[in-house]
């Protein structure tokens, strides 16, 4: 724990006294902990005399701040024109399905979160999704299931 | 100040330089419809109603927040004006729930009664509502978050005028949401339960927590001996809802209509703010004569206040007054003497207070010293806002009632007891019997004006057997906070104390412009309510609590004397630190 308050200290200390550095700490402690932790916000309130609600008033109004940890596997499903059409809305609800978890939300054992992009650029390969930066081709809602099982056992 | 020359709607007038259009406008006797700006508060631009056209351009801009110039030729209603309004009107409709009917704001809305003016009929745009839950976490506070209308106003109030900062702006776009940090409930938040957030709300987003059917079912209850006491603030406003003018003194009309609603007995909080003024004099003449304890003593009537303190700012506990509130020492009063006196089981007795204050409700079961009695020592309190309800539910004719007497003996009050209601007057009332403690004599001049009125910081200096009594008065937790950075700063300084004693209350005003008083304070408003009070300290028999023959009656017959064992055990408390966050 004083390992953990000690970190956010520094980070905090890096930009005390700097015009806007509320943001800059707050993309640190990101950085740092993937996620903007409850803790971690409130010892940086405690810290820069910032109020908490202050805090989190930044942190909601950005997409970019997280307030969950980051899933280990990000499960990225292209809804680009082409897999929209070859059935990309049908494998984003399976995969729905399966994890129990709508999307942008991680699973309870922090493995899995579903999100929706915009196209991956290999269209000829619709419908595609990506996880963790590997992409599947020509996803449909039986094999799906397999890679998710796949990723499930490597853990 | 410059004035400049404008010219609205086709005539010319002077107004001063730098104000709003909204503002110049009023003086021109045109209203401009806003939901967001509030005559106290600065302009947010938030909701869009109050546009009008600048000629020649045409353009439209925000009255609220455009400053009027030299020459500047301005249109506040024509048929685009009106129309744009609407629009604006719709949308915000868009989002929010038709609940009117079942809405604690029904009849006493900003939103409702422009949507009435503005006569519109129909839904123009498909709803769009958040589902999001009520907050009934606190005793004292609802929060609806579904009826926000996103103007801003309740956090203005908490994060700047108040500088407590318990709600926030969570999201953004069509999601955003006010709710204390991170989502968690507000009894978990910094809140302290002042209740400003909803004095200001246009719409019912932020309501009191009402207990009117919980009074009724304890009025119709035959094993409960039903009694109650109204707060000093309280009668002169309570009139507002009967459409009489702030200030309209109802005390009598208050005790008979009280007795008319099926207590048995009714009682005056202002007795209770005497005894507080023997018990808080007796203290600060230990302090200062005596050196028995840290000076400045701060006054801590105020529920809100001691929260702030013990949340805000713990390292300054030892120099709060342990002295109880006037109506918790009035609650353990009834439950002791009266009850023995009366031969009555302190178990039946059911204790009402009628508070112009939210965080009352919160004050009654904050520690173990408010069962000083054995028992809860206040059962419940009601604002301003749910008696008016109350009268209107019973269908008393309140303002053609005969006047009456309220009960022995917890009744009668002096002067320096009814103007507990407006900031100053619990540190002039207190000044008034200790320098009688000390001088042995009743001061000459018994009115202080250097600590009345809506200052945010107010100071006096007073005399008392050759000494100097600097003190100080504060309202409007911001100001608080201004003024403890002033003692902190002198702390590290010096031995003499920068003042000697202090008087806090959370709220603009002090108690007259409390949360739980009837909408729409401004501070005019609040002026008026105030000078009803120190009316009635002009008009009273005896202007000194230590005079009051009731209280003279209270400490032979019971309590022996200020300070004694018995009045430490039964009126005073003690205050602890506790977490600004619960998680």
């Amino acid at each position: 724990m004083n390992e953990y308050t000690d970190k956010i200290q520094e980070i905090a200390s890096r930009w005390q006294n700097k015009r806007g550095s509320l943001i800059m700490i707050l993309h640190d402690l990101q950085e740092e902990f993937g996620y903007i932790e409850r803790k971690a916000a409130l010892e940086v309130a405690r810290i820069t005399r910032i109020p908490l609600a202050k805090i989190y008033e930044v942190v909601t109004f950005y997409h970019y701040f997280k307030l969950s940890p980051p899933a280990k596997y990000v499960i990225s499903v292209c809804k680009g024109t082409a897999c929209y059409l070859k059935g990309a809305c049908r494998v984003a609800g399976e995969i729905k399905k399966i994890l129990g978890v709508e999307e942008g939300a991680p699973t309870p054992d922090g493995l899995f979160m579903l999100r929706t992009v915009r196209c991956l650029g290999c269209c000829g390969l619709a419908p595609v999704v990506d996880i963790n930066g590997r992409i599947f081709s020509r996803v449909d809602v039986k094999n799906i299931r397999d890679i998710i099982a796949e990723y499930r056992r490597k853990r | 100040m410059n004035k400049v020359k404008i010219t609205i709607n086709s005539s010319d007038i002077f107004v001063p330089q730098g104000i709003s259009i909204l503002e110049a406008a009023k003086m021109a006797h045109i209203n401009i419809p806003t939901l967001c700006k509030h005559p106290d508060l600065p302009p947010s631009a938030a909701c869009g109603l109050c546009i009008v056209k600048l000629l020649p351009s045409g353009k439209m801009v925000r009255s609220c927040c455009m400053p009027v110039e030299e020459g500047m030729k301005i249109i506040t209603h024509d048929s685009d004006i009106v129309s744009v309004r609407r629009t604006v009107l719709e949308l915000i409709l868009s989002a929010h729930p038709n609940d009117c009917l079942k809405c604690g704001r029904n009849n006493n809305c900003e939103l409702q009664t422009l949507v009435s003016d503005f006569g519109i009929r129909e839904e123009t745009f498909d709803k769009y509502i958040l589902d999001l839950p009520q907050d009934n976490s606190t005793c004292s506070i609802v929060l609806d978050p579904a009826k926000c209308i996103k103007c801003g106003r309740c956090l203005e109030v908490c994060q700047e005028v108040q500088g407590v900062w318990a709600l926030s702006f969570l999201g953004r776009g069509f999601n955003t949401r006010f709710a204390p940090a991170g989502d968690i409930k507000l009894s978990e938040s910094p809140c302290v339960k002042c209740g400003q957030c909803a004095g200001y709300c246009p719409t019912g987003a932020i309501l009191e927590k009402d207990e009117v059917a919980r009074i009724w079912e304890a009025l119709r209850d035959e094993d409960k001996y039903c009694v109650v006491q109204i707060a000093p603030a309280v009668r002169v406003a309570v009139g507002e809802g009967f459409g009489l003018e702030a200030g309209t003194n109802l005390t009598r009309k208050l005790y008979a209509l009280l007795r008319r609603l099926g207590f048995k007995a009714v009682f005056d909080t202002n007795f209770g703010a005497d005894v507080t003024v023997m018990e808080e004099a007796a203290e600060f003449v230990e302090r200062f004569m005596h050196n028995k304890g840290p000076l400045p003593l701060i006054t801590t009537c105020c529920p809100s206040w001691v929260d702030y303190m013990e949340k805000f700012r713990p390292d300054m506990i030892g120099h709060f007054s342990s002295c109880k509130s006037p109506h918790e020492i009035l609650g353990v009063l009834a439950k002791t003497y009266y009850a023995q006196k009366y031969n009555i089981a302190p178990q039946k007795i059911f204790m009402v207070s009628i508070m112009p204050c939210t965080s009352k409700k919160y004050e009654i079961t904050r520690s173990d010293e408010m069962f000083a009695s054995g028992y809860q020592d206040i059962d419940a309190v009601l604002t301003t806002r749910e008696l008016i309800r109350m009268i209107k539910q019973a269908g008393v004719d309140f303002l053609n009632l005969p006047e009456e007497e309220a009960d022995n003996i917890l009744g009668e009050y002096s002067g320096a007891g009814v103007i507990f209601g407006a900031s100053g007057g619990v540190m002039e009332a207190a000044l008034r019997t200790a320098y009688f403690l000390i001088e042995g004599r009743d001061m000459p001049e018994v009115e202080l004006n250097e600590v009345r009125g809506l200052e945010g910081i107010k100071s006096a200096c007073v005399t008392i057997k050759g000494r100097e009594v600097k003190v100080a008065v504060a309202h409007g937790l911001g100001n608080v906070e201004n003024l403890l950075n002033r003692l902190r700063e002198h702390k590290q300084g010096e031995n003499v104390p920068l003042y000697h004693f202090i008087e806090v209350m959370a709220c603009r005003g002090g108690c007259v412009g409390g949360g739980g008083q009837p909408y729409g304070a401004t501070d005019a408003l609040r002026r008026k309510r105030m000078e009803g009070l120190y009316e009635d300290d002009r008009q009273a028999q005896t202007r000194f609590s230590h005079h009051n023959v009731f209280v003279k009656k209270l400490y032979t017959d019971f309590l022996g004397k200020p300070l004694s064992n018995k009045s430490i055990s039964l009126l005073h408390a003690r205050y602890k630190e506790r977490p600004l966050y619960v998680r």
